[in-house]
């Protein structure tokens, strides 16, 4: 079994960047290149969103593919929400193929979100039933109907969790039944409330989940006020403090003060026991990217042979 | 309950613009009970087919009638001369009186007259929520009496997804979240641990994926 990139990361002990590329609306391979050129070498995997809020766009596989031929380690998001059984296995299956080893196991936003409301919501499997097939398929050599895999495959099995969806009592138990599900690795929602995430934090370690698994922060730099009143209002699942949307909303600078107000929180976040490394989703600004990661002095990033 | 909401007034008189003599046949059971089908809204829509044909210039019979249920045969025979008297019915039962009305009069068409929304119940005056999708293996004993598979939107077997904000589902702010109802009173009784066990894919083949069902039961068949 050969690691992938992000895998040698968490486990040297770095404190490991990932990003996240939005495939776009289109078939233009060309701007897939152009965002991988933009995070090559400035961090450590990218994360490929499997058409996020449900929105239609080039497929995370394939675009994960073009990012294995640009040498760069490619994380494939997979929600449950477009496809079956059949068509989940038959795709880590592929994406194996094809060289991709990281794939981040999501339930996906509800189709009422996205540019095809009237879709069916497939939900066949829920995601930490897909984590367990991820692990099986990999561990036991075994498809959820229980016939075998012909040969073994090579997958580093991620999981999501958002700290600030409710009922938060339950949200670190939550992630523990995700590890015990087979997750290997761990992406948080984007946190903005860092008190909210600390408590939580608090939790998992009581847990003692972060001995278990590395736990990736999530951040996103904030490109605008407006950006900033819309994750707060109409993106599910994520808070954004009023104290944030207050300074963004002061500052001349909106720009300069949303990557400031970036590169302060991985700097605290680097302090907080139990996180691995942070999960950078600056889409649609990915060309902020190496600003960032520099300016946290996260910069250079290791290199495996 | 079986839960409808009549179609609007103008897509019904529309489906029976060619039928000279209409009965508009209500039900006494699930729609009469959520106010959508039962005789009082077959009179009503008998006589907005009326006025509206009158209007036209092209009167119409139409005739209004209710059956106890119109989802068994033999309720359906007894009002058989009325209901042949008609070209067409226009039925205001669930989805299930519609068949059961064409499967036994055959020679004849029945419309619809409602879209049957769901099976759920009243928890309001005029206000109803589905609670049950008949997926066939009830899990209702591991959930606390609440369903995941008809209340969470996404019919998630292992806990809330990453969109429950303040008891509501990120689908709407009208929708509960069914899995926050779930752990809350998990934990009312003390028992959240049940959470922990990792519940496997559902088997759907005993759902409406295993195509459509049928039940045969040789201990009560004639």
């Amino acid at each position: 079994m050969t690691m992938s990139n992000l895998q040698k990361a968490l486990n040297s002990g770095a404190f490991v960047v990932t990003g996240e590329l939005g495939p776009p609306k289109s078939a233009e391979r060309e701007k897939i290149e152009h965002h991988g050129h933009l995070l090559g070498g400035v961090v450590d995997a990218v994360n490929l969103t499997d058409n996020q809020t449900a929105i239609v766009r080039t497929s995370s596989i394939a675009c994960g593919k073009i990012l294995v031929d640009m040498g760069l380690d490619p994380v494939i998001q997979i929600t449950c929400r477009d496809r079956n059984r059949i068509a989940i296995q038959s795709d880590v299956l592929g994406a194996a193929a094809l060289g991709i080893k990281n794939i981040l196991c999501l339930q996906g936003d509800h189709a009422n979100f996205g540019n095809e409301p009237a879709a069916k919501n497939v939900n066949d499997l829920d995601s930490i039933n897909l984590i367990r097939a991820l692990k099986n398929m990999r561990d036991e050599q075994s498809f959820i109907g229980g016939e075998k895999l012909a040969a073994p495959i090579d997958i580093f099995i991620g999981a999501v969790e958002n700290p600030f969806a409710d009922p938060f009592e339950y949200r670190a138990y939550r992630l523990a039944k995700k590890v015990e599900a087979g997750a290997d690795f761990i992406q948080t929602q984007a946190i903005f409330d860092m008190e909210r995430f600390e408590r939580w934090m608090e939790k998992v370690r009581e847990l003692g989940i972060h001995k278990k698994v590395p736990i990736l922060a999530g951040v996103i730099p904030i490109k605008s006020l407006g950006a900033a009143r819309y994750m707060k209002n109409n993106v599910s699942g994520m808070s954004v403090p009023d104290e944030i949307i207050e300074r963004i909303k002061a500052a001349e600078n909106k720009k300069e003060e949303g990557v400031k107000l970036c590169v302060e929180m991985i700097e605290h976040l680097k302090t907080v026991e139990g996180v691995a490394g942070i999960h950078l989703m600056a889409v649609a600004w990915e060309e902020i990217v190496p600003e960032i990661v520099e300016r946290a002095g996260l910069l250079p990033r290791p290199k495996f042979d | 309950m079986i839960v409808g909401e009549r179609k609007p007034l103008q897509e019904i008189i529309k489906a029976v613009e060619q039928y000279e003599k209409i009965l508009v046949l209500g039900c006494g059971e699930c729609v009469t009970v959520c106010m959508a089908g039962g005789d009082k809204e077959a009179k009503e829509t008998a006589l907005a087919i009326s006025v509206s044909r009158k209007r036209a210039g092209k009167p119409v019979q139409v005739k209004s009638h209710t059956i106890e249920r119109q989802c068994e045969f033999e309720y359906l025979e007894a009002s058989r001369k009325l209901i042949e008297e008609a070209d067409v019915v226009v039925s205001l039962a669930c989805g299930v009186g519609v068949q059961t009305m064409n499967m036994h009069y055959e020679n004849m068409i029945t419309l619809p007259g409602i879209n049957t929304t769901f099976m759920g119940l009243p928890v309001q005056q005029g206000v109803w929520v589905e609670n049950c999708l008949g997926c066939g293996n009830c899990v209702l004993e591991e959930t606390m009496g609440i369903c995941p598979i008809a209340r969470c939107s996404k019919s998630m077997l292992n806990g809330p997804c990453g969109g429950s904000q303040d008891g509501k589902c990120e689908v709407s702010k009208e929708t509960e979240c069914g899995w926050h109802l779930i752990v809350e009173r998990l934990m009312k009784f003390d028992k959240l641990s049940a959470l922990e066990e990792v519940k496997p894919p559902k088997d759907w083949s005993t759902s409406h994926s295993g195509g459509p069902r049928k039940m045969i039961r040789e201990d009560v068949k004639l």
